[in-house]
């Protein structure tokens, strides 16, 4: 039971795409990772719109007072087991918005982080690593 | 022993689990297809299971508020009425003289009920986004049953008047296949695209538009009931090709039905390909308007035997 389990989330894994106040640069190299130069799909990994299909959160941006709430949110209304892989400089730490008044700090106050891919923008390379490094994990 | 024996027709072949799994299968053709469309190398051939077992493994959320027994009993609808269709339509191909009394109407009721579900679920799972995909839903039902219904009375004339599913394939048997004239051909681009239409494939998957409104019915679905809408989704795109081929094409118990329907599989997902979707007021002038007149006219035709 337990290894279908992983097995099957290991060749499957879809992902749900957090925006969570990126400067949009993440978001558009995650993108890439669809296009037919990188093509994930060869390893199940498909973008799917809605966080009750997902198995691994791509949060990207940095964690302020506003989106912490919704942030939270969309990790409750995924069903569990899933990881959460922050993608981006912003997200390992606060980046250059370390003084602002309005960010709370880096996910992992808050949320289980099972990888951080720093860069900004990361490769898509670079991302393909981490989520394999994710995935190993397990 | 007949009981064992129905219960074995239902459940195993070619009932719900021969089904399933083969439906599955053809959804990695899809899947490949699309990607080498793409130029890319697309999923492996184990993809399609894998997928299924992580779903079923997970955690099912109910949504606050949604009316539980209606969202989670809404997926088996597509299921339980695709098993039944492969039972039938299986014993008439292999055995169209059966006493065993399956016609038409009952097949296109059976044909309905997959939409029902949806529409169903997702008007019970309480999200804006689900109810206006659950309406896309049975707006383009009421779209591309009329089109539909025509189209099957041509075939009902061709046919000399029967709607018994086996004497349709006994008179093809017969007189040669419907599909080799003008009103056959005409039906059959009806009911091809009409099929495209219930699978709610591009250019008619206005109802889960990922870009508009995310997965549409879907979106509230997780785990085992989202396995199971996947599940009747696949049973669906390998029976409604072999629907065609028996109403059309002479029936599917010779050898010749495979290449038959891999040709069909692979026009669908060219179709899937090349077409930007449809608005949904643009897909019911299409079926109505368009696909409407161009079954009567195949029904013109088939009057005049044509
Ligand atoms: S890491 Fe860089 S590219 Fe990514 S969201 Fe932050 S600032 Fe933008």
């Amino acid at each position: 039971m337990g290894n279908a389990k992983l097995w099957g989330l290991k060749k499957s894994p879809w992902v749900f795409h957090v925006a969570a106040a990126s400067c949009n640069n993440c978001d558009i190299e995650i993108l890439d990772l669809i296009t037919p130069r990188w093509d994930v799909e060869r390893f199940g990994i498909v973008l799917v719109g809605s966080p009750r299909h997902a198995d691994a959160l791509l949060v990207t941006g940095v964690l302020n007072r506003k989106n912490l709430p919704r942030v939270l949110r969309v990790y409750e209304q995924t069903p569990k087991p899933c990881l959460v892989i922050g993608i981006g400089s912003c997200t390992c730490h606060t980046h250059m918005f370390e003084s602002s008044y309005n960010v709370v700090g880096p996910y992992d106050k808050y949320l289980p982080v099972d990888v951080y891919i720093p860069g900004c923008p990361p490769k898509p390379e670079a991302m393909i690593l981490g989520i394999v490094k994710a995935l190993k994990r397990l | 022993m007949n009981i064992v024996k129905i219960l074995f027709q239902y459940v195993v072949f070619p009932g719900f689990i021969f089904t399933g799994v083969v439906g599955l299968f053809l959804t990695w053709i899809d899947r490949k297809v699309t990607a080498r469309i793409h130029w890319r190398v697309g999923p492996k051939w184990f993809q399609p299971y894998a997928d299924f077992l992580k779903l079923l493994l997970k955690e099912t959320i109910v949504p606050e508020g949604s009316s539980k027994t209606l969202f989670l009993l809404a997926p088996l609808f597509g299921i339980i009425s695709m098993s039944i269709f492969a039972v039938m339509l299986f014993s008439m191909n292999f055995n169209p003289t059966t006493t065993f009394i399956g016609d038409l109407i009952v097949i296109v009721y059976l044909l309905a009920l997959p939409a029902i579900g949806i529409v169903l679920g997702g008007s019970a799972s309480k999200n804006v986004l689900a109810g206006v995909g659950a309406s896309r839903e049975m707006t383009q039902y009421l779209a591309y049953e009329l089109p539909f219904l025509i189209a099957i009375a041509t075939i009902i004339l061709k046919a000399g008047g029967s709607i018994k599913f086996g004497e349709i394939i006994l008179a093809q048997q017969a007189g040669g296949p419907f599909l080799y004239s003008i009103s056959g051909v005409i039906t059959a681009v009806v009911i091809l695209l009409t099929i495209q239409a219930k699978l709610s494939y591009v250019p008619f998957d206005i109802p889960e538009a990922e870009q508009e409104i995310m997965a549409g019915p879907y979106i509230e679905y997780s785990g085992v009931a989202l396995a199971l809408y996947k599940l009747g989704r696949a049973m669906m795109l390998f029976l409604l090709p072999l629907f065609l081929i028996s109403l059309l094409w002479g029936g599917f118990a010779d050898w010749w039905a495979i290449p038959k329907f891999l040709l069909i599989i692979v026009l669908i997902v060219l179709i899937k390909n090349t077409n930007p979707r449809l608005r949904i007021d643009q897909a019911l002038k299409f079926f109505w308007l368009g696909l409407g007149v161009l079954s009567i006219i195949g029904l013109v035709f088939a009057y005049y035997g044509l």
